[in-house]
């Protein structure tokens, strides 16, 4: 990225002092509340990967933590890939929901005689439903020149609506809770549970991780081979790097944008397999839970490259159950990682010359030093 | 039909106008820091501050001293008012910092602004008073009142004026007025004064100010001042003035980024800004009034409603009525030259 730097200040030092920065105001944030944060990092850590003083929790805490880690990933893929491209995709909540709203009806459109197909049908809807509710704002940004981020918080707001509307009316189960019917049992996923069960090993029964998990690495994968090994990932950094040298070397603004969005929307949209295929099995209402507004700070944190996508992804997974579990054991309320999680966005984000600049004087100088 | 226009009408318009009040303060706020080039989608974070700190304020002032309060009446809400803008104002400097000083990513900023807003209300509202985020309740004195305008009761029995007067135009807060004394300020600011000319020229083309020997960090650090002062009005007005009497979890609800939105409609001037809140607060009302709108030829569910101001405003940003052209600089951080 920056050409001042030694690689491993500009990927790993400054990311690292970063992060610790946030969680260093994170401390003094738990402090303010009357908590100490010492207990607060055990009783995360515990709650989030293993419980040794009741140990059959232990696989409990992981399924959850493997589960928002999933959601994590695809959404902060999706930023990412948008990222590459210089676009600021802040719609992955709408997407995620919209997606879910696709899956929904196609699981409940058949009755899916076996998981796997139900699988690879549910990942095709949300990938299209997802992607569907991105193509509009990018559509407009590439030909209208309206502001993506405005659009895509426009469009959040409007699944939101639309969401609500279709809960409570056309695909409403019996009864008066806003949630659709449930899916066919046989279109179930398979969960930790049972591919662990496959070659003989324990796992926790009621933890919600399931086979998306692996999807989500797969998918994590793939975008690492699309954004740095294909044709398109170059175009779609180089349109990322200078608009203007991309356009005079022939890659198209109005090819590239509506691609990386779409993806974009795709990826977020995967999410709901995680979710409303694999945990829920029915439509929820909320069932995104703030978790594309997360993978901003996951594609910030990852510096848009896949392996930090997917590490960052497990961070905030690990944060979010045990965030959950600070509720139970010291009455901190949820909101916490609110709290932690933009404060990562602000650190690794829009305050990160905070730490680049003095950087970048300390090894500047250095380099001169050397060289002289 | 007279019976619509006299009572349905006039009931909805002064919900319009309650609605839009907090929206059009949040407008104007973002109207300041957007036409100095500094976007500003942390709207919805620094009212919701403003909101927390004027409830929790409030109560804390007008709790008696026996309770742990500070026992002070009336003043109780003015305490509030002036917790609230300085949140907000802090929030504000956050963002500035962020965008104006560390020429960070300015949208980045108000994405974190928002989250933390979301975040440390509960957390410090829960610490304070264990009510599960929410403040106590509100009592009078800790609160903004109705202000009954001069005649309003004697004039309540002519027909149409007598209605309009003492429906719509009497009886609101203190803020309610203030909020469109802003509208014509800010117009005058604007497009009047010398530091007006200053911000729209820093938001079009910060080099040129620079050149001319005015400091653009100067400008743009007092535009956002003045954007912490309003969207702590605006936050104030939603945990003192209105029948929420306290701050609740995610009181704001998405209408920073309404706000957003209307001043997008408004094309960034304050007058329309003015029309375009009012419009959105209708359709806010009309949207709480009744469940389903039927329209004669089709039936529009009340969720339509709620989503209407968010196509609208795609709708407006799409170009295909009226282009709305944003300042020219906006998001970009100004780098001096050497």
């Amino acid at each position: 990225m920056n050409k001042n730097l030694p690689k491993w200040v500009d990927l790993g030092l400054i990311p690292l002092l970063t992060l610790l920065l946030a969680f260093a105001v994170s401390g003094l944030v738990v402090l303010s509340i009357g908590q100490d944060p010492i207990e607060v990092v055990k009783v995360m850590v515990n709650g989030a990967l293993c419980n040794p003083a009741t140990n059959s929790s232990c696989f409990s805490g992981i399924g959850h933590t493997l589960y928002f880690t999933t959601n994590f990933i695809f959404t902060g893929l999706a930023v990412a890939v948008a990222f590459h491209a210089r676009l600021f995709n802040i719609g992955g909540e709408g997407q995620a929901g919209i997606a879910g709203v696709g899956v929904a009806l196609v699981m409940l459109s058949y009755d899916w005689p076996h998981w796997s197909i139900a699988l690879v049908v549910g990942t095709l809807a949300a990938m299209a439903f997802g992607a569907a509710w991105a193509a509009i704002p990018a559509y407009l940004q590439a030909k209208r020149g309206s502001h993506i981020v405005i659009t895509t918080i426009m469009f959040n707001l409007i699944a939101t609506a639309i969401i609500g509307y279709l809960l409570v009316g056309p695909m409403q189960a019996e009864g008066s809770l806003p949630e659709s019917p449930s899916f066919p049992e046989a279109a179930a996923l398979p969960t930790m549970h049972d591919m662990f069960g496959w070659f003989g090993l324990a796992f926790d029964k009621n933890a919600p991780a399931n086979i998306s998990f692996v999807l989500a690495i797969i998918a994590a994968v793939l975008v690492w081979v699309l954004i740095w090994k294909t044709r398109l990932g170059y175009e779609m950094r180089a349109f990322g790097h200078s608009e203007k040298a991309a356009v005079y070397a022939g890659i198209s603004p109005l090819k590239i944008t509506m691609i990386a969005m779409l993806l974009s929307g795709a990826l977020s949209g995967l999410m709901a397999v995680n979710t409303v295929q694999g945990e829920a099995e029915r439509l929820l209402l909320g069932s995104v839970e703030g978790a594309g507004f997360i993978g901003i700070a996951v594609a910030l944190m990852g510096r848009s490259h896949p392996v930090g996508v997917v590490l960052a992804a497990f961070l905030f997974g690990v944060l979010t159950q045990g965030g959950a579990e600070l509720q139970f054991a010291l009455g901190i309320p949820a909101e916490m990682i609110t709290v932690i999680q933009a404060l990562i966005i602000m650190f690794t984000g829009s305050l990160e010359n905070m730490v680049r600049i003095p950087m970048e004087r300390i090894f500047i100088r250095a380099g001169k030093g050397a060289t002289s | 039909m007279m019976d619509f226009l006299t009572h349905d009408l006039l009931q909805l318009s002064d919900s319009a106008v309650r609605n839009a009040i907090p929206l059009l303060l949040a407008c104007l706020a973002g109207l300041y820091s957007e036409r100095a080039g500094i976007f500003d989608i942390g709207l919805e974070g620094k009212m919701l501050v403003a909101a927390f700190a004027a409830g929790a304020f409030s109560a804390i002032a007008g709790m008696p001293a026996y309770d742990g309060g500070w026992g002070m009446g009336a003043w109780s809400v003015w305490i509030g008012l002036a917790a609230a803008i300085i949140a907000s104002i802090a929030f504000s400097m956050i963002h500035a910092f962020a965008s104006i000083t560390l020429r960070g990513n300015q949208l980045i900023s108000g994405v974190a602004i928002n989250f933390f807003a979301a975040g440390i209300t509960v957390l410090i509202g829960q610490h304070w008073f264990r009510m599960g985020g929410q403040t106590p309740q509100l009592r009078e004195g800790q609160r903004f009142e109705a202000i009954n305008l001069p005649f309003a009761e004697s004039l309540k029995d002519v027909p149409v004026v007598g209605d309009i007067y003492y429906q719509l135009i009497s009886g609101h807060n203190i803020i309610v007025y203030l909020g469109f004394i802003i509208v014509a300020l800010t117009w005058w600011v604007l497009y009047r004064t010398r530091f007006g000319l200053r911000m729209r020229a820093v938001g079009e083309n910060p080099g040129a100010v620079d050149t001319a020997g005015i400091s653009v960090v100067k400008l743009r650090y007092s535009a956002l001042i003045i954007a912490g002062i309003l969207c702590g009005l605006a936050g104030a007005y939603l945990s003192l003035g209105t029948a929420a009497a306290g701050f609740g979890k995610d009181m704001t609800a998405g209408r920073g980024f309404i706000a957003l939105a209307a001043l997008i409609f408004a094309k960034w001037k304050p007058l329309s800004a003015m029309g375009a809140t009012l419009l959105f607060g209708m359709l806010e009302a009309i949207g709480n009034k009744y469940q389903t709108v039927d329209l004669g030829f089709i039936v529009l569910p009340g969720q339509f409603m709620q989503a209407l101001p968010y196509i609208l405003t795609v709708v407006i940003l799409a170009g295909f009525v009226g282009k709305a052209i944003p300042p020219k600089a906006g998001g970009e951080p100004y780098v001096k030259e050497r």
